[in-house]
């Protein structure tokens, strides 16, 4: 049995992370530049031709910020966001992407998983993540300098069956054994219980980029007994870009008569001008667009706070409903919920704060919601407990427990198309439920069951899981087989169905046909490298890469005296520059991967005010204490960013 | 620990060789977790068959069992043992959220009686699913009781009032308009029939008591009192909902 690292990771809409236990706390393990966030971006690199053959090599994949670089070069060749595609089906996907620059691979058939072109390749959902899952395993194989194969994932709480086990795919894809799906906001609360010994009710109101969601726990001794969750799997950050976006698009083609729809690129450009206004809306009372246009004109445009809050408001309302179903569910007013706990980026805008604050009564109960842990990072740190839990290796962790719901109830259809539930909705998870058939006509051998997922009557109003038929059940009369079928929610909240007859006591064969999703052949044939876990590939792997990553770095830091900033060092501060360089230009000789690592972070740590200053000069004073590889990303392309994460092989 | 139900059938355990009672969840000798028992919702708990129910120690047993059973616990054990975990995981919760809720709890006592008396368990499981399926006699008590369910009959004439009041109410919303007179007696209906929902509960509860204490002549009488009751408050529950559901907040 493997004894190594169990990480945690939160692959989220936006940004990724990777965290473990560091003894009895949980930390983020931050990538080669010192940045604990990995965008979740993917990039396919310009395939350049192979000399050798004279035929396009093998192209090659990269992840995170400088994915999030060539959005504007090569908009066609980059996914952002693919969380909002996990699970769903063409018609999902379809509505989905009106709202995205990628395109669906346009030989795609009904009932099978919707693949995106990206170049001339296509890929499944699961397997961008992979990419994003794989970028965070190499991070932390890198910190720790020895190979990771097990990890918590989290989800948003009210991702359903088929977007759970697509998170389960992009993992096995990514070389790691999942060992537990843990949702989000239940994550949260694991994080922000551990140093103190709570009791007591407490919600999570998590709204990060693409989803929302609410959950209310009771915490009692060390057991986080979730009672109920609510939320919607399509309301985050993006629609409140995207409503920016929206306004932008359709003044600059009413007043300038520029369809800027048309250039992907300049689409990108303006989505993160509208990004950046969102988040200066959060300080300030106004926030600009001041953008070129195509055609030379310029587009200026004063966002005032008020007229932002106006426009987004139909966005918050959405997070207010389930909130109250929740606490419905959970028996509880707002007056017994003890604490509140916010979670995700979207929680720093004031009007969020504000409604939360309606919600569930604290000014007036003279109450102020959790916002101590970086709500960017709090729900890694949760799964980094969850995976402390689960190895069983901390002290601290030992007396934790988290028992979690299923959030959407689980059904059959009925003759006439209604579902009838057999597991409720927030019932704590495993959950099963034993059911019998049996046959409407003599000598049936078939029984066809079709399973759902939701709280609608109907059963097309609801979310089709799987389909089977119980076969080879013994010609009888009418009515005379008795087949059990046994459902079974695990612990991931993922559906397991098995089936047998019970008068002859033959085991009836079940054939699970998933409504949607990769069958595990498919996944297998995803599988990103076999060979990820050879432990001398392995290390000199580490090695080659971790010199890559230098070179880009040591690249970055011969650029920095060209920028103005540079001379607004002092001596000693450039001297200290050039100290850490030449010993990461000596270092990186050897074979010492932890060396390596460590004069990389010296040198990123020396060059950090020049990263400030060179924002000072390029943008406003809103994004201050980061690195040069962060700042690098925020200003415009012209200031190289020092480095990339490193180019990932595609096989 | 659990209790030793008497008739479970002895078993070795599968990591020490040690015979115990079937119906333990661990061994009693090595601790380790066993396959999933064959015994009932009470049995998991160690409980007797009885409607009033210590629900302080209910969840503290829940928790205890939980910390030694749970998935969480098993990450890295063998596949045998992960799957078992799995499996008396779900039995307990399973067991627990039947248990804990009063209405639940009667339900599936009754269910168990009712394999008792001779019915077949599973026609007594739930609602009904069966493909093309022919109605089986015995089912139609305990099942399907939403569909069954009839106006109490001393209520007959109160339930048509209200389902006038609730389809003028609908038409009034539809047209817009409100109706300050017509909310008002609504809301002194609602009133009256949540109170007769607490009537019901506090008759069950009298049956519990009833049933607890009484010999199997005493708990014939009492189930079917409880299997009444069960209905009234279905069907009283469901006109409160509408209400309110009209009422809005």
């Amino acid at each position: 049995m493997a004894e190594g690292h169990v990480v945690g990771i939160d692959l989220g809409t936006t940004n990724s992370l990777v965290a473990y236990m560091e003894g009895d706390r949980p930390v983020v393990i931050p990538g080669v530049d010192g940045s604990n966030l990995v965008p979740s971006v993917v990039a396919l690199d310009p395939v350049a031709l192979d000399p050798t053959t004279a035929k396009p090599g093998r192209p090659t994949v990269t992840v995170g910020n400088s994915a999030r670089k060539a959005l504007i070069e090569t908009p066609e060749r980059v996914i952002y966001s693919v969380k909002r595609l996990m699970g769903r089906d063409l018609e999902e996907v379809r509505t989905e992407l009106k709202f995205f620059p990628f395109r669906l691979a346009g030989d795609i058939e009904a009932g099978e998983v919707p693949r995106i072109q990206l170049g001339e390749l296509r890929f499944t959902p699961p397997e961008i993540s992979a990419y994003i899952l794989r970028q965070l395993k190499r991070n932390a194989e890198r910190f720790f300098g020895s190979p990771v194969t097990q990890a918590v994932i989290t989800v948003p709480a009210y991702f359903n069956d088929a977007q759970r086990q697509a998170t389960k795919d992009a993992g096995r894809m990514a070389g790691l054994d999942v060992l537990r799906l843990v949702n989000e906001p239940t994550a949260a609360a694991l994080a922000y219980g551990l140093d103190r010994a709570k009791e007591g009710t407490i919600a999570v109101y998590d709204f990060g980029g693409g989803t929302f969601d609410i959950s209310i726990l009771k915490l009692c001794d060390g057991i986080f007994e979730v009672q109920s969750t609510n939320g919607d799997t399509h309301l985050g950050g993006d629609d409140i870009d995207n409503l920016l976006l929206t306004i932008a698009l359709d003044e600059i083609y009413a007043e300038h008569g520029v369809d800027l729809r048309a250039h992907p690129g300049a689409v990108q450009g303006l989505r993160k001008a509208a990004i950046d206004a969102k988040i200066k809306l959060s300080t300030e009372q106004a926030a600009h667009f001041d953008i070129e246009l195509p055609n030379g004109d310029r587009y200026q445009r004063e966002i005032p706070r008020a007229v932002f809050e106006m426009l987004m408001e139909p966005v918050l309302k959405r997070t207010a409903a389930p909130c109250k179903q929740a606490m419905a569910d959970a028996g509880v007013t707002p007056e017994q919920i003890d604490e509140v706990v916010l979670v995700g980026g979207s929680t720093r805008i004031p009007a969020v704060r504000a409604l939360v604050d309606d919600l569930f009564r604290l000014g007036a109960r003279g109450k102020k919601p959790h916002t101590e842990l970086n709500p960017d990072e709090v729900v890694a740190l949760g799964a980094a407990v969850q995976a402390g839990i689960l190895a069983g290796a901390s002290k601290t962790t030992d007396d934790m427990l988290l028992l979690d719901v299923t959030p959407l109830s689980l059904g059959i259809e009925q003759l006439g198309g209604t579902v009838a539930r057999i597991i409720q909705r927030n019932s704590t998870i495993p959950a099963s439920a034993t059911e019998h058939f049996t046959t409407g006509v003599d000598g049936q051998t078939n029984v066809a069951i079709h399973v759902l997922q939701g709280e609608r009557e109907l059963a097309a109003d609801c979310r089709s899981l799987a389909r089977f038929d119980l076969k080879g059940i013994p010609p009888m009369a009418a009515g005379l087989p008795r087949i059990e079928v046994r459902f079974l929610i695990d612990a991931d909240g993922i559906l397991h169905v098995s089936a047998r007859e019970q008068r002859s006591g033959k085991a009836a064969e079940i054939e699970v046909k998933p409504t949607y999703g990769l069958t595990d052949e498919q996944v297998e044939n995803m599988i990103l490298d076999s060979f990820d876990h050879a432990e001398e590939d392995f290390s000199r792997r580490l090695l080659i890469e971790a010199r890559n990553e230098a070179d880009t770095i040591l690249a970055a830091v011969a650029r920095a005296p060209q920028n103005p900033a540079w001379n607004e060092l002092s001596a000693e501060e450039q001297a200290a520059i050039a100290v850490a360089r030449d010993r990461l230009v000596l270092i990186m000789q050897g074979s010492d991967l932890n060396a390596i690592s460590h004069a990389m972070v010296a040198l990123d740590k020396a060059t950090r005010r020049f990263a400030e200053l060179m924002m000072d000069a390029a943008v406003s004073s809103a994004i201050r204490g980061k690195t040069m590889s962060e700042a690098g990303k925020e200003i415009d392309e012209t200031v190289s960013a020092p480095h990339d994460f490193a180019p990932a092989e595609f096989k | 620990m659990l209790k030793v139900v008497e008739n479970a059938v002895p078993v070795a355990c599968w990591a020490c060789s040690v015979a115990h009672n079937e119906s333990t969840l661990f061994c009693p000798d090595c601790s380790k977790i066993q396959p999933p028992t064959t015994g009932d919702y009470f049995s998991v708990f160690g409980l007797e068959h009885r409607l009033n129910i210590d629900l302080p120690a209910l969840e503290q047993e829940f928790h205890r069992l939980s910390r030694r059973l749970h998935p969480d616990r098993f990450a890295r054990a063998s596949e045998n043992e992960k799957d078992w975990s799995l499996a008396d995981t779900a039995l307990l919760n399973d067991a627990y959220r039947t248990l804990k809720d009063p209405l639940r709890r009667t339900e599936y006592l009754l269910k168990l009686q009712g394999a008792e008396m001779g019915v077949s368990p599973e026609a007594c499981s739930g609602t009904t699913l069966l493909q093309n399926q022919e109605k089986i006699q015995n089912q139609e008590k305990i099942q399907n009781r939403e569909k069954t369910s009839r106006v109490p009959a001393d209520l007959l004439e109160e339930v048509f009032d209200l389902n006038m009041q609730l389809e003028e109410m609908r038409m009034a919303r539809k047209m817009g308009q409100e109706d300050p007179e017509l909310k008002e007696s609504l809301l002194t209906a609602k009133e009256k029939f949540v109170g007769l929902v607490n009537a019901v509960d506090r008759e069950l509860r009298a049956q519990w008591t009833i049933w607890d204490a009484g010999d199997a002549a005493a708990r014939q009488p009492a189930q079917q009192a409880m299997m009444a009751l069960l209905d009234r408050r279905k069907y009283l529950s469901n006109l409160v909902r509408d209400v309110t559901e009209i009422l809005g907040d």
